[in-house]
């Protein structure tokens, strides 16, 4: 059966935002080219590079493999609203890690990084180095940034507990 | 041949090598040195700031933009550069941002030119010196801006102090003139000129400092470093972090288009039918443009052009294109593999160095060792895929925005393509994401530009799929070498001999962007960590057969020592092993000539705990250690790999401590973040990387089909920097080709049996 085109309301970083697009189009290129969100990257098409890691309702997904009829209505968060959303305090605490530490380097992948390491960290959990591999392995870096995310993760984690991150309650 | 008339033999294909070069080195001969701090636009206002000289703008709010002609693809090149002129030019760090360069001649790179002339790292002498001076003055007017080859530092270390050091010069000497004081009783701290009691700021006099134009500037001292040697935060991470930087794919113009492509499955395939209708009648398809290819290196192929490109990709995919296949429908790995094993089995081949009498040094050896080792070809594999976006006007004018190692080839590309004058087109360079030499080709810039002309006005993007990237790579060559050793009886090297077979990276790069100091001059890269070691052998002989192959090849990280480096550190295992020596001790006795590498090697030996027991891994496996020693680009790396092998017999890598010389360590933080890269790299490269050739085109097409590192395989990485008063080397590369020799001669030392080619097969491992 053929795509139809439709339009379509999403919720993202807490904005309605209507789409129009053929219902197997994937979430990453309705964010990058129709909404203008360029945060998150295309890297492979088949979820198996992780830099178009969006959270849907809090879960980190790949945006590159989920079609906008799948999504339709879901919360949606970018790289661009992660900081502001309900987790934004975790967020801000793994992108200040992320800069003190230097962890990117070409920097392609790292708004999928961010997005699984705020996925990770945001049930105010202090990992391991096990758990961080665990929750990691599916975002590649061709730049070798590995042990500094794990050390990122670590300091961010380090700051959740110190000062707890809580959670952010937008407007509905 | 004796060793005089190889020198000859070499400097004659130097100088043809220069291409169109002998009438031009008299002309400069003649002709004074140009400077590098003034750029064709001249100083003055610009966007609300100052203009003081080439690589520097000043505006009135104190803010400094240091202007950097080196891309920033992951190497942190932006952050160390603008480091060496912000340091002479004594500014407030903090108000500094930094800036892409245009085009222009001062930001030629000299050094990879320079640095790529076949002389040996050791060879200075009146002649060398004439050379390079000469190459220099060359470079600086007919040269080009590239981001390669570990040079940015290097070749920025002088101009962009000067620079600084010209416009600190320019300012004291503006403030001075309006204080009516001797420009000896002002000095400078921090963005502020003071001269007595007054304190001007740099923004207030910015303007009259371009009138100031200084002909003679005096350098820091190195002890005298206030910025330089620090490791200095990355100015790009924050906006990394934050999904703020902006690379190429992610241009976005008003009424912009998308563009799709299939290129041949095979090396040197054609479109033979596709269905034209039925991507037209897809939503949003606006094109379909039959792609021809170019000499650029863009495979020919079938785009659609559309609104948005995951239509683009629809379009594509409904073209259901047949495609033509070729004259190389047949080639494989294996058919390749035995052409480079055949070459490699001869003394054919351009030789590179001879000191002494191999042969003779062979015929008396107590024991000869011989050994034949290979590697495939690479991916480049960038995160961010080609992608280039061309708007070509009616007028004959283009804009092409794009993230490229080479922008001054990128131009041209579009240039010819177009039919327009260079002239005509504007580079917009963005950050790259993920270069490793990939866009040192222009080629899918090239295809941007041919995609381009069919809507003019209207900007296109083109971006590849995965696939398309992974499938029209410009591959690093696979490559055989033959090794010979001879030991004497006290088991002292007394010939080292390599002879290797690959196609001619560099030299095709150069034949595809028309440049003739490349495609002219023997391909040097071929055989480069062979010769051009600081081991001191008492006869050696390097050569090299250069192999003609569909498969295309270019510049992948460290180039010909991304292999070299593995053939010769695990074959020097080899000859360690059969003179019964630890493998530190036996470097380390032919390194008695070279200090540096010799304390390099003797650091990684005492950091890494060389020769003490090593517990067991987790799993209760044993582990055990490799050394490898490598120089390349001005540094000198020595890495110790601790690997066991899982019960299932997967290598594991636990520990790399790696030890580098690079010079004056120009950013601590960064040469241990290219150390940490090049390893994890280097891992990919040893443990998994191979792009097999079969039925004439590359088989893996996604990263699901071609295995790089990921978080879990990543070890214990430990940096060691030795400190330096010597002019900077490189660092993005050179700590990459230790990496595979020191993990295979692990795995000797853990199992007795030898890992000759790349990646290294577990399964090869006997129990």
């Amino acid at each position: 059966m053929s795509p139809s085109t439709a339009a379509f309301t999403l919720q993202v970083n807490g904005q309605a935002r209507t789409v129009t697009a053929e219902d197997d189009t994937p979430l990453l290129w309705v964010l990058r080219q129709s909404l203008g969100l360029t945060g998150t990257k295309f890297g492979c098409g088949i979820a198996a590079c992780g830099a178009c890691t969006v959270h849907v309702n809090g879960i980190p997904t790949r945006a590159c493999v989920t079609p906008l009829s799948a999504v339709a209505g879901a919360a949606i968060t970018t790289i661009e609203g992660v900081s502001d959303g309900e987790n934004g305090t975790v967020a801000q605490a793994v992108q200040a890690a992320w800069t003190s530490l230097d962890v990117p380097q070409c920097g392609y992948c790292q708004s999928g990084q961010v997005m699984s390491a705020v996925a990770l960290l945001r049930t105010g959990s202090s990992p391991t180095d096990e758990q961080i591999d665990d929750a990691m392995q599916g975002n590649l870096c061709r730049c070798g940034a590995y042990p500094r995310i794990r050390a990122a993760i670590h300091q961010a984690a380090q700051h959740c507990r110190a000062s707890s991150c809580p959670p952010i309650r937008t407007a509905p | 041949m004796s060793h005089g008339a190889r020198q000859v033999k070499r400097r004659t294909f130097l100088l043809a090598g220069l291409g169109g070069g002998g009438a031009l080195f008299l002309g400069w001969s003649l002709s004074p040195p140009r400077q590098r701090i003034y750029g064709a636009a001249d100083p003055g206002p610009i966007d609300g700031a100052i203009r003081v000289n080439g690589w520097v703008t000043i505006a009135t709010d104190e803010t400094v933009t240091i202007v950097i002609p080196k891309a920033e693809m992951g190497q942190g090149a932006h952050t160390a550069l603008a480091m060496l002129l912000a340091e002479e030019l004594d500014c407030d760090w903090a108000r500094v941002r930094v800036e892409q360069s245009p085009i222009d001649s001062i930001y030629n790179n000299l050094t990879v030119m320079s640095e790529g002339l076949p002389f040996h790292p050791d060879a200075d002498n009146a002649l060398v010196r004439g050379v390079k001076w000469m190459t220099d003055k060359t470079m600086r007017e007919m040269g080009v801006m590239m981001t390669g080859a570990s040079s940015s530092v290097r070749d920025c270390w002088m101009p962009m102090r000067e620079a600084g050091a010209s416009a600190r010069a320019a300012l004291l000497a503006a403030a001075a003139a309006r204080l009516q004081v001797d420009v000896g009783t002002c000095r400078t701290a921090r963005g502020f000129v003071i001269c007595g009691e007054v304190r001007l700021r740099y923004g207030e006099v910015a303007e009259d400092a371009v009138n100031h134009r200084p002909t003679r500037v005096t350098l820091k001292n190195e002890a005298s470093f206030t910025l330089i040697g620090r490791s200095t935060a990355r100015l790009d991470s924050a906006d990394k972090s934050t999904g703020r930087a902006q690379y190429g794919i992610d241009v976005n113009l008003p009424g912009m288009l998308y563009a799709a492509v299939a290129m041949s499955p095979t090396f040197g395939g054609t479109p033979d039918r596709f269905d034209r209708a039925s991507a037209m009648a897809m939503p949003g398809v606006r094109a379909v443009v039959r792609l021809n290819g170019s000499r650029f290196g863009d495979a020919p192929g079938v785009a659609v052009i559309a609104d948005s490109w995951w239509r683009a990709k629809k379009g594509v995919d409904a073209l259901k294109i047949a495609w033509h296949a070729g004259p190389h429908a047949a080639l494989s790995s294996a058919a390749i593999m035995a052409r480079l094993r055949a070459a490699a089995a001869t003394t054919d081949g351009l030789p590179i160095r001879t000191v002494g009498d191999t042969d003779a040094a062979l015929a008396n050896a107590a024991q000869r060792v011989t050994a034949s080792y290979e590697a495939p070809y690479l991916a480049h594999a960038t995160m961010e895929p080609m992608n280039a976006t061309v708007r070509l006007s009616d007028e004959g004018t283009a804009d092409l925005w794009v993230g490229t190692q080479v922008p001054g080839f990128a131009r041209k590309a579009v240039a010819d393509i177009a039919g327009i004058p260079e002239s005509q087109v504007t580079v917009h360079q963005t950050l790259i994401g993920g270069g490793f030499g990939r866009r040192l080709d222009v080629d899918f810039i090239a295809q941007a530009a041919a995609i381009a002309g069919v809507y003019p006005n209207v900007p296109i993007q083109l971006i590849w799929t995965r696939e398309e990237d992974m499938r029209h790579d410009l591959y690093r060559p696979a490559a055989v070498s033959q090794l010979m050793g001879g030991l004497d009886a006290d088991g002292r090297v007394t010939a080292f001999v390599a002879h290797s077979a690959s196609q001619t990276p560099i030299a095709k790069l150069g034949e595809r962007v028309g440049y003739l100091a490349l495609s002219m001059s023997p391909d040097r890269t071929t055989a480069e960590g062979t010769w051009d070691q600081p081991y001191a052998f008492a006869t050696m002989r390097s050569s090299h057969a250069n192999v003609e192959l569909p498969v295309p090849v270019g510049s992948w990280r460290s180039v010909g020592h991304s292999h070299q480096g593995f053939f010769v550190e695990a074959f020097l295992d080899e000859l360690a092993a059969a003179a019964g020596d630890d493998a530190v001790a036996f470097r380390a006795a032919l390194l008695q000539r070279h200090p540096r590498a010799l304390r390099v090697l003797q650091l990684a030996a005492t950091k890494s705990g060389w020769g003490t027991p090593l517990p067991a891994a987790r799993d209760g496996q044993p582990k055990a250690r490799g050394v490898a020693l490598h120089a390349a680009f001005g540094t000198v790396v020595a890495q110790v790999a601790e690997v066991s092998l899982t019960r299932d017999r997967a290598i594991r890598v636990h520990r790399m401590v790696c030890v580098v010389d690079c010079g004056f360590p120009v950013n601590p933080n960064i040469i241990a973040q290219q150390v940490e890269s090049s390893i994890i790299d280097g891992m990919s490269a040893a443990l998994y990387g191979e792009v097999v050739i079969e039925r004439g085109g590359a088989r893996p097409g996604n990263f699901n089909e071609y295995a790089l590192l990921r978080i879990k395989a990543v070890p214990v990485i430990e940096t060691h920097i030795v400190p330096s008063m010597e002019a900077p080397g490189g660092m993005g590369e050179p700590a990459l080709p230790p990496v595979a020799p020191a993990i295979a001669n692990a795995l000797f030392a853990l199992t007795g049996t030898r890992l000759r080619a790349l990646p290294l097969r577990v399964a090869q491992v006997s129990a």
